[in-house]
C-alpha cells in the first residue's frame, strides 16, 4: 500500500539510458474493494492534466469505483498521477447538474432541454438575423472536452455561423506552446517524444514545476536520475520546487527575465563553439541575427537583469553546451510570463543550433497544460483553423470549404481568429452579445476578476454556460446546461506528445445530463445549418462519425489522423500522430530529417514579429525561401509591462499544487486531494517575511492596482521579493455570508503576449502586509513540492487510510 | 546642402509620433496590448529620434534658411469607443508613414553624403519604422470588422 498524498511520485523503478522504462501499475480502488470485485474496465485516459496517462476506469453496479493504470501504454506503463487515483470520485459529487437552469426573476431555476434550447436558439437568430450578425456570438471552451466535440463546435463556429470569435482557456495555459512551435517550424506540433527521457543525457526543464503539473513524466524523470548514467538536469524558476531541488544547477531567476537569461546561455553556448554549424547551415534561418542579438548578453549583465550569478550562469552553460542528448521541457514560467513567444522560441533555437533534435533523447517538449488542450489547436476550438490550416492562406481556405461544402467567405478569415481576452473585451463593450461558456470557469481563472465578473454580469450579454457544476461563472449564466463527462461519454483526445487515446463511456452521466457533443449537435440541429447543397452542414450524430470526418479534415495536414479509427485505439497503447496508411503505427518523432513544414504552401502561419506580433503577409513569407528550413528568432530582453515600486514593492507569481486542477471543480470535490490543499495560501521567502513581521500560518494580506486577497503565510524556499499564490481557490464552497477574496486572479494584470496572446499570470507588482497572527497554526499549504516549508514543526501532508493505493513494479 | 532640413523634419515627425503614441495608448487603456504597445513604440521613436539628434546639429551647420512648409500636422488629438480607436491607429499610421518614408529619403541624402553612420542610423531605424506600420495594419485589420460591421 502506498499513501499517494503523502508520495504523489509513489515508489522509483531506476532505468538506465536506453532502456525501457519499466512498467509499474498504480491502482486505486473505493473502499475495501478488490481488482476481482470489479464488474467491467473501461479504457481511458487522464482528463486531470495533459500528460495523457492511459488507464482503465473500474465499474461495479452500473457506478465508477476506481482506476488502474494501462501498462501496455507508452506514455504512462502503467503509472498514475494521485489527481487520477482519487479524482473520479468528483463524478457522483451530490451538487452535480442534472438539469439544464435558466434565469427567471434574476434565479437560476431548473427547466427542461427544450425550454433551455429553445432559449439559446431564439437569442441566435434573432442575432444572427441582419449584417455581422456573426459578430454577436463568442465561444469560450476549453482543454477538458474530447476531440470530437471541438471538431463539432469549431465546425458549426467556422462554416454554420461564421465567427472568428472562438477560443479555449488553451489561451492560458497552452497558447505559447502553439506561438512558438509555428513561429520556430512553421506548423504546431511537438516534435518530440515523451521516451526521449529513456535517451537523453541532460534535462533542461524551463519555468516547468513537472513534478506538480505532469506528475507521472516527473516519474520517468527521477527514475532516469536514479538509475545508472542519469542525465544532468538544469532547471529555471523562482521557486524552489521538487524540480529545483533535485536539479544540478538551479536558476532562481527573477520572474519575467527569461527572455535575458536565454539570450544569455545561447550566446555562451555559440561562443564557446558549442554548436552544429552543419546543422544551422542546411536547417535553419537567421543564425547571424541570432548571434548578433545574443551577443549583447554577457553573463555579467544576465546576471545582472536576472538577479543570479553569473558563475551559474556559465555552469548552466556548461551543462547545455556539452551535452550530447539535451531534453527540454517548457511551461507556464515562461508561457505566462512578458516575451512568452520570444523566449519559448529561444528554446526552439537552442536545441536547433546544438542540432539537438529529431533523433532519440533530443527534442523540446513545448508543453500543455490541460489534457485535450492539443485538439483545441488542432480542431480549431481555440480559434486556429482545423488542421492546423493558415487563415491567411486562400487555399487553405478553399480546402474547408470543399470539405464542409461551402462557401468560402462564410469561413472568418480575413484576420487572425479572436483570442479570448479579446472575446471578452468584445462583450465589454457590447458588441458580443451572446458568450458560450463551455467547461471552464473564467470568472476565476481569467486575469483581473472584478473586471470580468463585471463583464459576465452585464444584463445585456447572454451568457450560456455549460459545466459539470454550478460554477463561480455558471452563477451568472443566463442558461446553464448540465454536461457529461469524462467516464460518461466517449470520444478521444491527444497529448503533449501526439498520443492520442481513446476514452469510453462507462457509466451513464446523472439526471438528464448530456454529452457536450449532443449538446453542440442539438444546437447545430437547431439552427438548422447548412450546407450548399442545402444537407444538414454537420452530418454526424455519434463521437465515432465525429471522429471519421474529423481524419478527413486532417488528411495531408501535419496531424494527419487517417490512420487511426476508434479500433485501432482500443485494447493496446495510445498512438502518435501523424498516422498514415504509410505509417500505420503512427510516428514517434517528428523533423528526423530536418524538414520542417515551413514551405509556404503547407505552414500554419506566415509568421509575426515577436516584439508587436504585426503579422507577415504571404509575399513578406514567400521571400524569406524557407525551403523546409526552421526560422531562428531573435529579440532583445524587454522588462514586464508592470515591475515592482516603492507601493507595490514586490512580485506576485500564481500557479499550482499537484493536488489541485485549474478551479478545483472536480479535484476539490474528491476528499484526499481536497484534503491535502484545502485552501488558499501564499508563500514567501524567509527574508521577506522576518522584514514584514510576518510568521508561518500569519494571515497576510496581498494588493495590487486591480485587487487584494487573504492568505495565510507558508515561509517557502521561493526567491526573496517573490510571492506564489495557488490560483485553484475560488468561492464556490466558501460559506456564501463569508466570502473573503481569495483568488488570485484578483490582483493578476489584463496584459499579454503579442504574439501568442497568452495573458502574464506570472509577472504582477504587489504590496504584501500581515494582517492577523496565525496562533502557531501553520498555513494549509501542503508540505509537498512547491509548498514545501523551510521551518520546522508543520505537520508533513498525509493521506492516511482513505488514500491507501498500490503500486505494483512489473505489472499487476 | 538641405538634408539637415529633412533631418529636422523626421527628428520632429518621430517626436510627434512618440507623443501619439503615448496619447493613444493612454486613450484606449482599456485595449491592453494597444496601450502597452504604444508605450513601447514611443519609447522607441524617442530612441529614433535621440540617434538622429547629431546628425541634424552637425549638418544645421551647412544649412541655407528653412524652406516654407516643411512640418506638416497630422494628429489633432484622440477619439473613443471601438471606431474612435480604428481612426486613432489610422491617425499613427499615417504619421508612422510619414517617418517611413522620410528616412527613405534621409538615406538617400546619406549615400548622397558619403555618411555611413548616418546611414547605418538609417538602416536600423527604418526596419523598425516598417514593422510599426506592420503592427498597426494587423492591429486595424483585426479591429475593422467588428467596429464597422458589427458593432451598434
Amino acid at each position: 500500500m502506498v499513501d499517494r498524498i503523502a508520495d504523489p511520485w509513489g515508489p522509483r523503478t531506476p532505468y538506465g539510458a536506453g532502456q525501457d522504462w519499466p512498467v509499474r501499475v498504480d491502482t486505486f480502488l473505493d473502499g475495501d474493494l478488490r481488482a476481482e470485485d470489479v464488474d467491467r474496465w473501461v479504457q481511458s485516459a487522464s482528463i486531470l492534466h495533459s500528460n495523457g496517462d492511459a488507464l482503465d476506469i473500474a465499474v461495479k453496479d452500473g457506478r465508477i469505483v476506481g482506476v488502474r493504470g494501462r501498462a501496455v501504454d507508452r506514455v504512462n506503463r502503467g503509472r498514475l498521477d494521485p489527481k487520477d487515483l482519487y479524482g473520479w470520485q468528483a463524478n457522483h459529487s451530490p451538487d452535480r447538474l442534472t438539469r439544464p437552469l435558466v434565469r427567471e426573476g434574476g434565479q437560476l431555476v431548473e427547466t427542461d432541454w427544450d425550454t433551455a434550447m429553445g432559449r439559446i436558439v431564439a437569442r441566435s437568430k434573432e442575432l444572427l438575423d441582419g449584417p455581422g450578425g456573426w459578430g454577436h456570438f463568442g465561444f469560450y471552451t476549453t482543454g477538458q472536452l474530447f476531440l470530437e466535440e471541438y471538431y463539432t463546435l469549431g465546425v458549426l463556429g467556422k462554416a454554420g455561423l461564421g465567427t472568428p470569435h472562438m477560443d479555449g482557456n488553451t489561451r492560458l495555459c497552452t497558447a505559447t506552446a502553439a506561438a512558438a512551435l509555428k513561429a520556430t517550424f512553421g506548423a504546431d506540433g511537438q516534435p518530440g517524444s515523451y521516451a526521449d527521457i529513456d535517451h537523453c543525457d541532460a534535462l533542461a526543464i524551463w519555468g516547468h514545476n513537472v513534478a506538480e503539473t505532469q506528475a507521472v513524466l516527473w516519474m520517468r524523470m527521477l527514475d532516469r536520475r536514479r538509475g545508472p548514467n542519469p542525465p544532468a538536469m538544469l532547471a529555471a524558476d523562482p521557486r524552489s520546487t521538487a524540480v529545483t531541488r533535485e536539479a544540478d544547477v538551479h536558476l532562481p531567476i527573477r520572474n519575467g527575465t527569461n527572455m535575458a537569461l536565454l539570450n544569455g546561455l545561447l550566446r555562451e553556448v555559440i561562443r564557446n563553439g558549442w554548436y552544429d554549424e552543419a546543422y544551422v547551415a542546411a536547417h535553419t534561418l537567421g543564425f547571424e541575427e541570432l548571434s548578433r542579438t545574443v551577443d549583447g548578453y554577457p553573463p555579467e549583465r544576465v546576471a545582472e537583469i536576472c538577479d543570479v550569478p553569473a558563475s551559474d550562469v556559465r555552469r548552466a552553460a556548461e551543462l547545455l553546451g556539452g551535452s550530447r542528448r539535451l531534453l527540454s521541457t517548457v511551461l507556464q514560467g515562461f508561457y505566462q510570463s512578458n516575451q512568452a513567444t520570444a523566449a519559448a522560441c529561444q528554446v526552439n533555437n537552442l536545441h536547433l543550433i546544438r542540432g539537438m533534435i529529431g533523433r532519440p533523447g533530443a527534442g523540446v517538449y513545448q508543453m500543455n497544460g490541460q489534457p485535450t488542450a492539443q485538439n483545441t489547436r488542432e480542431t480549431g476550438a481555440d480559434g486556429d483553423l482545423p488542421g492546423l490550416r493558415n487563415w491567411d492562406n486562400p487555399d487553405h481556405i478553399a480546402e474547408l470549404a470543399r470539405l464542409w461544402n461551402v462557401e468560402p467567405e462564410i469561413i472568418p478569415h480575413w484576420a487572425p481568429p479572436t483570442h479570448a481576452m479579446q472575446i471578452f473585451r468584445y462583450a465589454e463593450q457590447g458588441s458580443i452579445k451572446l458568450l458560450w461558456i463551455s467547461a471552464t470557469n473564467p470568472a476565476v481563472s481569467l486575469p483581473d476578476l472584478s473586471r470580468i465578473r463585471h463583464i459576465l454580469r452585464q444584463p445585456e450579454l447572454f451568457v450560456v454556460v455549460q459545466d459539470l457544476f454550478l460554477t463561480e461563472t455558471a452563477e451568472l449564466a443566463d442558461v446553464v446546461l448540465p454536461g457529461a463527462t469524462w467516464g460518461e461519454k466517449t470520444g478521444t483526445f491527444t497529448n503533449v506528445d501526439r498520443t492520442v487515446h481513446l476514452s469510453e463511456k462507462a457509466v451513464d452521466p446523472p439526471g438528464e445530463a448530456r454529452a457536450d457533443l449532443d449538446i453542440f449537435l442539438d444546437y447545430a440541429r437547431r439552427m438548422d445549418f447548412r450546407d450548399r447543397d442545402g444537407r444538414p452542414l454537420i452530418g454526424w450524430a455519434t463521437p465515432e462519425e465525429a471522429f471519421e470526418a474529423w481524419k478527413e479534415c486532417s488528411r495531408g495536414r501535419p496531424c494527419d489522423y487517417t490512420g487511426l479509427s476508434y479500433d485501432r485505439l482500443r485494447g493496446g497503447s495510445g498512438i502518435q500522430w501523424p498516422c498514415t496508411d504509410a505509417q500505420p503505427d503512427g510516428t514517434e518523432r517528428l523533423y528526423v530529417d530536418g524538414v520542417f513544414p515551413t514551405d509556404p504552401e503547407v505552414c500554419e502561419t506566415y509568421g509575426q514579429d515577436l516584439a508587436t506580433g504585426a503579422e507577415f503577409l504571404a509575399d513578406e513569407y514567400r521571400a524569406k525561401q524557407p525551403g523546409g528550413r526552421a526560422f531562428l528568432h531573435a529579440d532583445e530582453y524587454r522588462p514586464s509591462p508592470e515591475v515592482p515600486d516603492e507601493e507595490r514593492p514586490m512580485l506576485l507569481t500564481t500557479g499550482r499544487t499537484v493536488y489541485q486542477f485549474h478551479t478545483r471543480t472536480k479535484t476539490g470535490r474528491a476528499p484526499q486531494l481536497n484534503a491535502a490543499a484545502p485552501d488558499v495560501w501564499v508563500e514567501l521567502n524567509p527574508i521577506d517575511a522576518e522584514r514584514l513581521g510576518i510568521g508561518e500560518g500569519d494571515l497576510v494580506g496581498i494588493a495590487s492596482a486591480r485587487g487584494a486577497v487573504q492568505a495565510r503565510a507558508r515561509l517557502s524556499g521561493i526567491r526573496p521579493g517573490v510571492v506564489f499564490l495557488p490560483f485553484h481557490y475560488g468561492w464556490f464552497d466558501q460559506d456564501p455570508a463569508d466570502r473573503t477574496p481569495r483568488a488570485a486572479n484578483e490582483l493578476t494584470i489584463t496584459a499579454w503576449d503579442p504574439v501568442s496572446k497568452q495573458p502574464l499570470f506570472k509577472v504582477a507588482a504587489v504590496a504584501v502586509s500581515r494582517l492577523a497572527d496565525g496562533g502557531g497554526v501553520p498555513s494549509p499549504a501542503p508540505t509537498v513540492g512547491g509548498s514545501a516549508p523551510v521551518v520546522s514543526g508543520v505537520p508533513a501532508t498525509v493521506g492516511g487510510p482513505a488514500a491507501e493505493a498500490t503500486s505494483h513494479a512489473g505489472g499487476e | 546642402m538641405h538634408l539637415a532640413h529633412y533631418l529636422g523634419l523626421l527628428h520632429r515627425a518621430q517626436l510627434n509620433l512618440a507623443d501619439a503614441f503615448r496619447q493613444v495608448g493612454a486613450a484606449h487603456q482599456d485595449e491592453p496590448d494597444v496601450f502597452h504597445l504604444c508605450q513601447q513604440q514611443a519609447k522607441r521613436c524617442d530612441g529614433f529620434a535621440e540617434l538622429l539628434r547629431p546628425f541634424a546639429a552637425r549638418y544645421a551647420e551647412e544649412a541655407p534658411a528653412e524652406p516654407d512648409r516643411l512640418h506638416s500636422e497630422l494628429f489633432g488629438g484622440t477619439r473613443s469607443g471601438g471606431i474612435g480607436l480604428l481612426r486613432d491607429l489610422q491617425d499613427l499610421y499615417l504619421m508612422a508613414a510619414e517617418c517611413d518614408i522620410c528616412w527613405t529619403v534621409v538615406g538617400q541624402a546619406a549615400y548622397g553624403a558619403r555618411d555611413r553612420d548616418l546611414l547605418a542610423v538609417v538602416r536600423r531605424c527604418e526596419g523598425e519604422t516598417a514593422m510599426q506600420l506592420k503592427w498597426l495594419r494587423s492591429r486595424m485589420k483585426q479591429a475593422a470588422p467588428q467596429a464597422l460591421v458589427v458593432a451598434e
